[in-house]
């Protein structure tokens, strides 16, 4: 069920995007895992390794749940929620990383580093480190280590080693500059496991591909539950693996429409947003060509966003794509709008989303009143809130 | 008479002086814009043979933590491609005669426009352009442009560029920026052992000279390298030299003393050569 398949595309560019823009001294470790991956993808021991580790020690597939009582609330389409929420470590980050690791250690190497926002990624990957055998370093911003003290702790439960950010703006962004700069210093022995569809090529393809389980379980399940395939797919964009994963098995399915969201922070006419896609303007970072917020001259501006895992300047070029081709639309949900969205989902069906996934949430809860009674919407539930619960605690106290 | 040359030509004559050639590099705008025109002429005085010009970035990917903070602290100034062409443009007016590179990240060279960086490199005097994020696959368009406006792409090659080190070095114009170690820039108390066999491969396909960088801070490194090469690149360790120095070059009345701090340490970094 979970078995990858290599996408008909070109390599490394979509469209104008994508590419490899990075050190010369890191072109050949990504020609070297380019041919590694691409190997893995046909090789029969790999694909049941992975399968079973996905099924027996992640739990998939994961459900497609009918949201009853959502549906009956916002009285117009049928929701159905991707629950990746119900995924080992709460998110669908682990599908990626335990992919990624596999590979790591089919290529010999025994060092795996990463980056992380607000810990997600970071908490997949030494989880998958910790069960592989290999040793694991995470880096991650000063500041998004002090809002994230938890799954700091969380990865050091898991025997990774957390390397404190101190450059730059102190989060996700710079983290994953550190991240490629060790890269770069230790390319011979160390594996470097991308969280998110960006960065250079193979990256973007590769994690899609690795993340696409979700979008092909989904349609899967919808054709038995429904007999049909939904009308809509909704689904949250930081990076934008979790979407890319499920939009892309559908993509050559014309009559589903596929809605990106992305956070609009405090407001898209505020500066405080991280709607890359809706506000941005193409450019590089981080190694590949996308959208970006930046200013005139070409430096990154400081993205805004309640939810850490969508506060990031760029996204992933294969969403720049199909942006620009029209295929998925992009749309932006404010902070207040997600946090709404949250409680609605807790009250209606006993579900607390993580802040990114309540961004989806909110935008299927503005749709389904538009929409027939018989048509069909699908949420990524991307992953679960128990991170975000102190931060809203916080924010909010005990008013609900 | 200069001006008739190319920048490729300009910069090749750069290395033919009968000794190793120096080329410092520093962050445009750092410690601030004014004392970069300066820090300029004062490394030419003390021999540098060619020029990198750093323009700050926000995410400078192959960089280490000190040309980071210098490119913090020039960004802090406004200090962007634009005011780094104007300072290069300064520098000329200033009696800077050397061949200047310019050196930044793809980004800036995209947002403010790939031929409008060429035009304006053209009216400020700068001979050639590198961009640590743009390999040669990606570099056509950059590459078109560099022809036409006669001022050469320098490309890099690193000890893991392996099979790529003929592709790289038979197309490289201007001179060829070998890196001397893996990671990013930065001081090394060590070069890499296998540097010496990776020198004499890149030569042996290289037909314009052959420099290197990345953690060299010494005059003994720079010597190490010496019977390999045409140049030798410093950026972190001068920074961290203009850092040290920095109180005095604030100063108007230490200034001087500031500027011979910096020029004593170049020509110490040159004295094995």
């Amino acid at each position: 069920m979970s078995r990858v398949q290599l996408s008909k595309k070109s390599k490394g560019r979509f469209g104008a995007f994508g590419g490899r823009y990075v050190p010369e001294t890191l072109v050949n470790a990504l020609d070297e895992l380019e041919a590694a991956y691409e190997e893995a993808l046909y090789d029969k021991t790999f694909q049941e390794e992975l399968a079973e580790l996905l099924q027996r020690y992640c739990g998939r597939p994961t459900p497609l749940y009918f949201a009853e009582r959502l549906t009956e609330k916002l009285g117009g389409a049928r929701i159905y929620l991707k629950r990746e929420d119900l995924n080992h470590t709460g998110a669908h980050k682990i599908n990626n990383a335990l992919a990624q690791g596999l590979l790591a250690k089919r290529m010999g190497k025994r060092e795996i580093i990463a980056e992380t926002g607000a810990g997600q990624h970071g908490v997949a990957t030494a989880t998958v480190a910790a069960r592989l055998g290999l040793s694991c370093k995470v880096f991650m911003g000063e500041k998004d280590m002090e809002r994230q003290k938890l799954n700091v702790f969380r990865m050091e439960l898991l025997g990774a080693e957390v390397v404190p950010v101190t450059s730059g703006t102190r989060t996700l962004k710079d983290a994953t500059s550190e991240a490629i700069r060790f890269w770069v210093g230790n390319v011979d022995t160390t594996f470097y496991i991308i969280g998110t569809v960006t960065g250079p090529h193979p990256y973007p393809q590769m994690v899609r591909d690795f993340q696409r389980v979700i979008g092909d379980e989904t349609k899967m399940q919808m054709l038995e539950q429904e007999r049909r395939l939904p009308d809509y797919i909704v689904a949250c964009v930081g990076g934008g693996s979790n979407a890319m994963g499920i939009f892309y098995p559908f993509l050559e399915d014309n009559d589903v429409s596929l809605i990106g969201v992305e956070a609009a922070g405090q407001g898209l006419e505020t500066k405080k947003h991280a709607a890359t896609l809706t506000k941005g303007s193409r450019g590089v970072l981080h190694g590949t060509m996308t959208y970006l917020l930046q200013d005139e001259f070409g430096q990154i501006i400081e993205p805004h966003s309640i939810s850490a895992g969508l506060d990031y300047p760029g996204v992933g070029p294969e969403h720049a794509y199909l942006r620009e081709t029209g295929r998925a639309e992009y749309r932006a949900i404010t902070d207040e709008e997600a946090l709404a969205a949250l409680r609605l989902l807790c009250r209606e069906e006993g579900i607390i989303p993580a802040l990114e996934s309540a961004h989806a949430i909110a935008e299927a809860v503005k749709l389904a009143p538009t929409l027939a009674k018989d048509q069909v919407i699908v949420v990524c539930l991307s992953g679960r809130g128990d991170k975000d619960v102190t931060q809203i605690y916080e924010r909010e106290g005990r008013k609900c | 008479m200069m001006n008739v040359k190319t920048g490729a030509e300009r910069i090749i004559a750069a290395f033919s002086a009968g000794k190793q050639a120096f080329i410092p590099f520093i962050t445009a705008g750092y410690p601030t814009p004014n004392i970069t025109v300066e820090l300029a002429l004062a490394l030419q005085e003390a021999g540098a043979a060619l020029l990198e010009l750093g323009v700050p970035y926000s995410d400078p990917l192959a960089d280490g933590p000190t040309i980071q903070r210098a490119s913090a602290q020039a960004l802090s100034y406004g200090v962007t491609i634009r005011r780094a062409l104007e300072l290069a443009a300064d520098m000329r007016a200033r009696g800077l005669r050397i061949p200047v590179v310019l050196f930044t990240y793809i980004n800036p060279v995209l947002q403010y426009g790939e031929e409008r960086v060429f035009k304006e490199m053209e009216a400020a005097g700068v001979d050639g352009l590198l961009i640590p994020d743009l390999p040669p696959e990606e570099a056509e368009n950059i590459e078109r442009l560099a022809e036409e406006f006669n001022r050469p792409l320098i490309f890099m090659v690193a000890p893991t560029s392996e099979q790529r080190v003929a592709m790289i070095a038979t197309r490289a114009k201007g001179f060829l920026y070998c890196v001397s170690s893996l990671g990013v820039t930065g001081v090394r108390s060590a070069l890499d052992p296998g540097l010496t066999r990776f020198l004499a491969r890149v030569r042996q396909y290289a037909s314009v000279p052959v420099a290197v960088g990345f953690g060299i801070s010494t005059a003994e490194q720079a010597s190490l390298v010496a019977s390999y090469s045409d140049g030798f690149i410093v950026g972190s360790a001068l920074l961290e030299k203009i850092k040290e120095a920095e109180p005095l070059l604030l100063n108007p009345e230490t200034k001087e003393e500031g500027f011979c701090i910096i020029k004593r340490f170049v020509k110490q970094l040159q004295s094995r050569v």
